[in-house]
C-alpha cells in the first residue's frame, strides 16, 4: 500500500462520503421534523440515476440530463409523497417501514420495466474528461473532482439554508419540537411537503451524479439507502452537521476499508483467507462503527432532540 | 381465543392437504415453505406484538439456522440430533450478542440497528467462499434423523413442519400469557411503570429477543432442508421486511395473525409470479394499500366479524 494509493482511495472515500451526505440530508430532515421512516428514499437517489441516463441519452448531453432529471426527481417525490407518504405520518413506525417497503418494491421493478434490467453506462460529460495531477506522477480523474467540488458546494448552500434562512430556522425548530412549532403558527404540513420535495431533489442529484460513476441498474438505491440510515443514526437523527460529518466518516471507512482490511489480514493469515475475511470485515466495518457509536451514544454523535 | 378457530381451521387444513389430493411434490413444497415462513413469522410476532420490539433483521436469524445446516453438511455432520441443537442454538447465541446491544436503544434506533445487525449477517454469509460465498451452497441432502432418511419423505417433513408449526405456536402464545409475557406486554405499554413496580425490562427484553431467535433458527434449520439449498439471499434485510409484512398481514395484535400472514403471503407472492413477469409492480402497492387500509390486519377483520 503506497501513499499515493492511499491517497486515491482517501478521495474515493470522501466522494462516496459526500454522495450519501446528499441522500442522508434529506432522510434526516424527514425524519427529524416528521419522525417519519422513509425506506422509499434510496429510490429517489435511483430514480435520479435513471432519469439522468435517459436524459443524457435522449439529448446526449449531461448537462442537460442534469437539468432535467432534477425537476423530474423533484415531482416524483411530490407525487409519492400525495400518494402514499402524506398518509403515514401519523402511523406508527412500523406501517411506515412496510408501506415504504412496498414503494420500493414497484419503482425497483418499474425501472425494470422501463429500462430494462441491464445496467445502464452514463458516459463522462466531455468537459471533465480526463484526470488532473493531484501528485507528481498521479492523475485523478476529473469528474470525481467535480462530483467532489459539486457536493461540497451543495452542503454549504444547504448549510446556509437551514442555518441562516426562515425557511431553515422553521425547519430546524420542527426538529427539536414538531409540536410546539404548529401551536405556534407554521403550516407543518406545507413545511413538511417543502422538506421532503427538497429532500427528494437532493437525492436525485446524487443519483445524477453517480450515474457516469457507478453502473445504473435496479435495486442500486437499496445499498446507497442503508448506508444512509446509517449515517443519520451515527450522525444524530435531524441534524444536518451530524450527517455530513458522519456521511464522511462512513464514506471513508467503508473505503478505506474495503483497500486496506485484505492488506491488514494477510499479516494474521494466508493470502486467500485473508482476501476472504478481509473483504467481510471491511463490508461490516460501517455496520461495526454504527453499533459501537449508538452503544456509548444512543441518540448519535449530534443529538438534536431533546426531552 | 375464541376466535381462534380460524388458525386452528388452517392447521387443519394444511393436516388433511396431502390427504386431500394435494400430496404432489409442487403442493407439499409450496406449503413446506409457507410453514416454515409461518414459523419465523411467529417468533416475529412474538417479538413485535408481544414485546413491542420492531425488529427490521429478524432474517438474519434464518439465516444463522439455515447456514449451520449448511456448514455442518460440508463437514460431513448431518445428522439432526447434533444439527439441530446446532443451528437453534447459534441462532440463539446471534440473537444474544446483538440483542445485547440493540435493546439498549429503542424506537426508530432499535429499528435500524437491528438492519444494521442483518446487514453484517448478510456480508458474513456473502464472503463465506467455502461455502459457496455469494451464490450459496447445495446441501448435499437432507439432515438424516437418528440414521434415517426421514426428512426426504415429503409426508414426513410435511408433518413434521406443520407440528413444529403448531408447537410454535402454542409454546410462543404460552410464554406471551406467563408471567414472564406479561412483564414483556407491560414493558411495551410503560417500560416507565414496569421499573417503577421494581422490574428492569432490560433482561426480560432480552430473553424474549433470544427466544424469537431461537425459533427463526429453527425455521433456519426446516428452511435449508426444504430447499436443500443457502444463500445470502436468506439473511438479505428484503427477507425481513418479507417476514414483517407478514406479521401486519395477519395483524400484530395475535400470534395467530402470523400465521395467516405468511400463508396468505406465500400463496399470493406464487400466485402473482405465475400470471406475470413483474409481479412486484402489482405486490408493491398491495403491501401499502395493505397497511393503509387493513388496519388489525387478517386477524383485526376476522375479529372484527366476531367481535
Amino acid at each position: 500500500m503506497t501513499t499515493q494509493l492511499l491517497l486515491v482511495q482517501a478521495l474515493n472515500g470522501l466522494q462516496l462520503g459526500i454522495l450519501l451526505f446528499l441522500v442522508a440530508a434529506g432522510l434526516t430532515l424527514v425524519f427529524g421534523v416528521m419522525d417519519f421512516i422513509n425506506l422509499a428514499h434510496g429510490v429517489q437517489y435511483m430514480l435520479g440515476a435513471y432519469l439522468g441516463a435517459a436524459f443524457a441519452a435522449a439529448t446526449g448531453s449531461f448537462w442537460w440530463a442534469l437539468l432535467l432529471a432534477l425537476p423530474a426527481a423533484l415531482a416524483a417525490g411530490l407525487l409519492l409523497e400525495v400518494l402514499v407518504f402524506r398518509h403515514l405520518y401519523a402511523r406508527d413506525h412500523l406501517s411506515q417501514v412496510l408501506a415504504t417497503f412496498g414503494v420500493i418494491l414497484f419503482v425497483n421493478e418499474g425501472v425494470k420495466v422501463v429500462w430494462g434490467a441491464a445496467p445502464l453506462q452514463v458516459p463522462v460529460p466531455a468537459l471533465l474528461e480526463g484526470g488532473i495531477e493531484i501528485m507528481p506522477g498521479l492523475q485523478y480523474p476529473l469528474y470525481r473532482v467535480a462530483v467532489l467540488a459539486a457536493g461540497i458546494a451543495t452542503a454549504l448552500g444547504l448549510w446556509w439554508l437551514v442555518e441562516r434562512t426562515r425557511a431553515g430556522m422553521l425547519v430546524r425548530a420542527g426538529a427539536t419540537n414538531a409540536p410546539m412549532v404548529s401551536a405556534l403558527g407554521v403550516d407543518i404540513g406545507r413545511l413538511f411537503t417543502l422538506v421532503f420535495a427538497f429532500g427528494a431533489m437532493l437525492a436525485g442529484f446524487a443519483g445524477v451524479l453517480a450515474g457516469p460513476i457507478f453502473s445504473v441498474e435496479p435495486g442500486m438505491g437499496d445499498n446507497v439507502l442503508i448506508l444512509a440510515f446509517v449515517v443519520i443514526v451515527i450522525g444524530g437523527i435531524g441534524s444536518i452537521r451530524g450527517a455530513f460529518v458522519a456521511a464522511l466518516l462512513v464514506g471513508l471507512v467503508d473505503t478505506l476499508g474495503k483497500s486496506l482490511m485484505p492488506d491488514l489480514m494477510r499479516l494474521f493469515l494466508d493470502p486467500s483467507a485473508a482476501r476472504q475475511a478481509g473483504a467481510a470485515l471491511a463490508s461490516m466495518l460501517v455496520y461495526v462503527a454504527m453499533a459501537a457509536i449508538l452503544a456509548f451514544r444512543p441518540a448519535g454523535l449530534f443529538p438534536v432532540r431533546t426531552g | 381465543m375464541r376466535e381462534a378457530w380460524l388458525p386452528l381451521a388452517v392447521l387443519l387444513a394444511l393436516g388433511l392437504a396431502p390427504l386431500a389430493g394435494f400430496g404432489g411434490s409442487y403442493e407439499t413444497t409450496l406449503m413446506a415453505r409457507a410453514m416454515i415462513l409461518a414459523i419465523a413469522a411467529v417468533s416475529l410476532a412474538f417479538l413485535v406484538g408481544g414485546a413491542g420490539l420492531v425488529s427490521l433483521g429478524h432474517a438474519a436469524t434464518v439465516g444463522v439456522g439455515a447456514y449451520a445446516v449448511a456448514i455442518l453438511d460440508a463437514h460431513g455432520v448431518t445428522e439432526a440430533a447434533r444439527v439441530l441443537p446446532v443451528a437453534i442454538g447459534a441462532a440463539a447465541l446471534f440473537s444474544l450478542a446483538t440483542g445485547a446491544i440493540a435493546i439498549r436503544t429503542s424506537g426508530v434506533h432499535f429499528i435500524m440497528i437491528t438492519l444494521a445487525f442483518g446487514q453484517m449477517a448478510f456480508f458474513t454469509a456473502s464472503s463465506l467462499a467455502a461455502y459457496g460465498g455469494d451464490d450459496g451452497y447445495t446441501l448435499y441432502s437432507r439432515t438424516e434423523v437418528l440414521g434415517t432418511r426421514l426428512l426426504e419423505d415429503r409426508l414426513a417433513f410435511h408433518y413434521l413442519c406443520l407440528g413444529l408449526l403448531a408447537l410454535t405456536w402454542a409454546a410462543s402464545a404460552m410464554l406471551l400469557a406467563s408471567r414472564f409475557g406479561r412483564v414483556l406486554r407491560a414493558a411495551r405499554e410503560n417500560a416507565q411503570r414496569v421499573e417503577a413496580v421494581g422490574l428492569a425490562p432490560y433482561p426480560f427484553r432480552l430473553t424474549g429477543y433470544v427466544i424469537a431467535g431461537a425459533i427463526g433458527g429453527l425455521a433456519g434449520f426446516l428452511l435449508a432442508n426444504a430447499t436443500e439449498f443457502v444463500s445470502p439471499a436468506t439473511l438479505s434485510w428484503q427477507r425481513s421486511g418479507e417476514l414483517l409484512f407478514m406479521v401486519i398481514l395477519g395483524g400484530v395484535g395475535r400470534l395467530w395473525g402470523a400465521i395467516l400472514g405468511a400463508l396468505v403471503f406465500v400463496v399470493l407472492e406464487t400466485w402473482l409470479a405465475q400470471q406475470m413477469q413483474h409481479w412486484k409492480l402489482v405486490f408493491g402497492p398491495m403491501l401499502i394499500l395493505a397497511v393503509l387500509f387493513l388496519r388489525g390486519g387478517l386477524a383485526g377483520v376476522v375479529a372484527r366479524r366476531h367481535g
